[in-house]
């Protein structure tokens, strides 16, 4: 067993554990029994929470850190549950080991998955209550007259009689199913949720002293590097081993298909050889050419449609012969472009193997890994570790299959980190939009009928069992990404859902008489049409989400405009949940909002102009509610848009770290606003020509930044929800909001580079 | 292959290596320190920073040679856990940071500029820090930090 060193800042302390250490920790025999106690689902108080024999607490969760706070936030959790400080607790993340299984860490679904009344939060509550009962039989007295405080439980009336956890059980296990009747504290007891304990990494990050994925150190380690085809669909027709056998430190030149790696003693080594070897590939399969992308994808008729809501009557609402509004928004495909490229060890020995990732999804990858390696998914252990803020799937599964078949090839550690243009050239990209709008508008100015229809572009995703082939190294490697079924027409919707927020929220989103939406206009289609993507696709950051809600908020503002109404007050109008209208009246009132309609009427001509924009969403219709006000400056002459300021209203339910919350709002704002100005993939006839920090730019450290004001509304008696990907939902839609108050001209496809503002300004 | 002695935090250490190898792979390969980080490999992006005589480095597109004799601090080498170096604590102190994989280039250039030029105001700092990336959007934060480490310069 390999024992990583594992940095768990609490108070300082660095942890060095393996499985087999740890199970000793916990009194547990041996790993595997360790390992027994998380199946999916674990129902087994075991397999979450263990009382150490000193009564500090381990903790077992399988949704991990992201740079998004959750590790920190999952410790307050535990330590509130539990009645023990935070430096009392040691939280243990996605290890298919040791963990229980809890499939992938969607961001925005990390929060309402472990802070209600399920899993973590579920075995938090069990396990006190259960010492709780144990300390009631100890000492004698009924449990509704204990106290617990600081991991010692003892009698409200008398303090003398008293018992710790470590007496109670430590490092003995529990024998007990989660309690599904089990009580969480209620939030007006909680004394560490709810308050902004500092992130529990970051000491060790700003001193150079934490332990990324890239700093997985095995011993007898050798350098992988992959070496990715010249462009999309080429294919190997000839390789020059000669080229690279005689160069210092080669190990070994590995082929499966379509795959090539070389595998060195060193990481410059292997580098070198990649870069030396002689391959011949086959051309690949034509790109259409970018600036006609838009279009064909509009025209696509192999495409499998899914119809979200249909009340029947918007085509007769539409040809009353009211008014009938109509735009088309266009979204890029955009890259995660994670910080530092894709890292991974993998150690395969004989049948069995450990692969270090920073997947967000360590129990698919192994059953997709054990595809590719032949071997049984129960034989291969896969642990996270954590990486650069990854947005949605980047290259660590990629890279972890990539690590996987070169360490099998030598039979020894192997070590892989990609290149920056290996990453960005083959990354599962955040799909292109195109997004219709219609709506007919009724004598009194309200909307009658929305009618949305958009195409997008799909190719494989996240791991999946059996589907390798989602990212690059498996469909290199032989595999299939998950199949493509055309289905058109769309069936019927059963029920009302808005995961990809493709239903506005200004529709009451009635599927069978149920009116599961948050808006008012009862005539309402929702039509989405899938296509084949050239490239890999895959989620990133608002996946869906953002593209649909840049085009309904754009769509909504055009309307107001039209009809010269404020485009807050035109919002509200159409709006019936009480909490989206909570944040929208919060941004406005804390952004100052002036009443009045779009555009600014003394908007000049030339020179600077200012302008204000809102935007809404109720993320993935169940999961977030943000409100944004952005203010820009709009250089007319040269087409520069800078984001002044953005207040940001955001309700996530119970706030469970303040600082935490403002923190992935702020960060949400400032990447949105990169992607909405800034970031978008490049091609010519046959490759992505965006394959670095120069060809695909994002905002940099010295760009200029807005001030940004956060409203946190706290919900204490409201579900828990996700709070990472509200803000940057919301982004694009302000901001080219703002750009037609300030101008009057509308900006329809992002990103808006000075360009695209020029010439809509031109346009208008 | 050749060996080439550098000091590193303080430390003389002599590695055998090819001596084009960037410096970056020396220090994290070589001499297994967590610090510097490959970001790019094409000096864009900064997460491979180090300072050499107090200057900021990317170490990926530097080759070590070029650096033999020299002082090479890496961000181990300003302050540890227990007790980080005053711009590691404002960064702390701030919370300026999501996933912490830039930070050897945030700290490591703001610290530089501001060892050089004491008295910088918030828009020369932010000029500093032109090739500098942080994808999470710890901008803001990161600007604060540095401004809060800039005013107990000056005090």
């Amino acid at each position: 067993m390999n024992r990583r060193r594992f940095i768990v800042q609490s108070g300082a302390l660095v942890v060095s554990f393996g499985a087999a250490r740890l199970a000793e920790d916990l009194g547990l025999e041996t790993a595997a029994a360790a390992q027994g106690l998380n199946g999916p689902g674990s129902r087994q108080l075991d397999g979450w929470i263990a009382v150490k024999a000193d009564g500090s607490i381990a903790a077992f969760t399988g949704k991990c850190e992201l740079g998004h706070g959750l590790y920190t936030a999952q410790t307050q959790l535990i330590a509130e549950e539990l009645c023990v400080p935070v430096s009392r607790v040691t939280l243990v993340q996605c290890d298919t080991a040791v963990t229980p299984d809890q499939g992938t860490t969607s961001g925005a679904q990390s929060h309402p998955a472990n802070f209600n009344t399920s899993n973590l939060a579920l075995a938090g509550a069990t396990a006190r209550e259960a010492l709780v009962a144990m300390a009631s039989e100890r000492l004698g007295v009924p449990a509704g007259q204990l106290v617990v405080r600081d991991g010692i439980v003892s009698a409200a009336s008398d303090s003398t009689k008293r018992v710790s956890y470590a007496q109670l059980i430590g490092g003995r296990t529990f024998n007990l199913t989660l309690n599904p009747n089990a009580k969480r504290k209620p939030a007006s007891d909680w004394t560490v949720l709810g308050t902004p304990v500092p992130r529990v990494e970051i000491p060790a990050m700003v001193t150079g002293r934490f332990e990324f994925v890239h700093n997985v150190r095995v011993p007898g380690m050798l350098h992988g590097r992959v070496v990715r085809p010249p462009s999309t669909g080429a294919t190997v027709a000839a390789v020059d081993r000669r080229s690279v056998e005689a160069m210092p430190g080669v190990v070994r030149l590995v082929i499966r298909n379509n795959f090539i790696g070389v595998v060195a003693e060193k990481p410059w080594q292997a580098i070198q050889a990649a870069a030396a070897l002689k391959v011949t590939w086959s051309p690949g399969a034509a790109l259409t050419p970018q600036r006609d992308f838009h279009a064909r994808l509009r025209s696509q008729t192999a495409t499998r449609d899914t119809r979200m809501v249909d009340s029947g009557d918007v085509d007769a609402v539409l040809s009353r012969g009211g008014r009938v509004i109509r735009a088309t928004y266009l979204y890029p495909y955009q890259m995660h472009g994670s910080v530092g490229t894709a890292c991974a060890v993998a150690d395969v020995q004989g049948n069995k193997a450990t692969i270090w990732a920073a997947s967000q999804a360590v129990w698919p990858l192994r059953s997709s890994a054990a595809l590719v390696l032949g071997l049984q998914p129960e034989n291969i252990r896969v642990v996270f570790k954590q990486g650069p803020g990854c947005y949605g799937i980047n290259g660590a599964d990629t890279v972890a299959y990539d690590a996987a078949i070169l360490s099998q090839a030598v039979g020894m550690p192997v070590r892989v980190q990609l290149s920056r243009a290996d990453e960005m050239a083959w990354e599962n990209y955040g799909v292109a939009y195109v997004s219709e709008e219609r709506a007919a508008v009724d004598p009194n100015g309200t909307i009658a009928a929305w009618d949305y229809e958009a195409w997008t572009p799909t190719r494989g995703g996240r791991p999946g069992a059996g589907t390798p082939g989602n990212q690059v190294t498996g469909s290199l490697a032989g595999f299939e990404p998950a199949a493509f079924q055309p289905r058109s027409p769309a069936p019927a919707p059963t029920a009302f859902a808005n995961n990809n927020n493709s239903v506005p929220s200004y529709v009451t989103g009635s599927v069978n008489g149920r009116a599961g939406g948050t808006g008012r206009i009862a005539a309402q289609r929702v039509v989405i049409h899938n296509v084949r993507s050239p490239f890999f696709t895959g989620p990133l950051r608002s996946p869906d989400r953002l593209q649909n809600t840049f085009a309904h908020e754009s769509f909504i503002d055009e309307i107001a405009a039209t009809l010269r109404v404020d485009p807050v007050e035109y919002r509200l109008k159409h709006l019936s949940d009480p909490r989206l209208i909570a944040v929208v009246n919060a941004a406005a009132k804390a952004g100052n909002w002036q009443a009045r309609p779009s555009p600014r009427p003394s908007a000049r001509r030339t020179g600077v102009a200012n302008g204000r924009g809102i935007s809404c969403v109720l993320y993935e219709g169940d999961n977030g509610y943000c409100a944004m006000v952005a203010e820009v400056d709009v250089n007319q002459d040269t087409g520069a848009v800078i984001v002044r300021r953005l207040v940001i209203a955001n309700d996530s339910g119970p706030i469970s770290n303040p600082d935490g919350l403002r923190n992935q709002l702020e960060g949400g704002a400032i990447q949105g606003i990169s992607r909405a100005l800034l970031e978008e993939v490049t091609w010519d006839e046959s490759r992505v020509t965006s394959v670095d920090w120069r060809t695909y730019r994002p905002l940099y450290l010295s760009d200029e930044m807005p001030a940004i004001e956060t409203v946190l509304v706290n919900r204490p008696d409201m579900p828990a929800a996700g709070a990472g990907e509200t803000a940057v939902t919301v982004v694009a839609g302000a901001i080219g909001n703002a750009v037609f108050d300030a101008t009057g001209a509308r900006l329809r496809q992002v990103p808006f580079t000075p360009e695209r503002v020029k010439t809509a300004i031109a346009a208008k | 292959m050749s060996r080439i002695t550098l000091r590193v935090n303080g430390t003389s250490q002599t590695v055998d290596v090819d001596p084009a190898t960037p410096l970056l792979y020396v220090l994290s390969d070589d001499l297994q320190l967590n610090g510097p980080k490959f970001g790019c490999g094409l000096g864009q992006c900064g997460c491979c920073t180090v300072l050499v005589k107090g200057q900021p480095v990317r170490s990926c597109i530097t080759p070590v040679s070029m650096v033999a004799d020299g002082e090479v601090t890496t961000l181990e080498g300003l302050g540890s856990v227990e007790k980080p170096h005053p711009i590691q604590q404002a960064f702390i102190d701030e919370q300026a940071a999501q996933c912490g994989f830039c930070l050897s280039g945030v700290v490591l250039t703001a610290k530089a500029h501001l060892d050089r030029n004491p008295k910088a105001n918030e828009a020369d700092l932010r000029k500093a820090m032109s090739g500098v990336l942080c994808r999470c959007g710890a901008n803001t934060r990161m600007l604060k930090a540095i401004m809060r480490y800039a005013r107990g310069v000056k005090a």
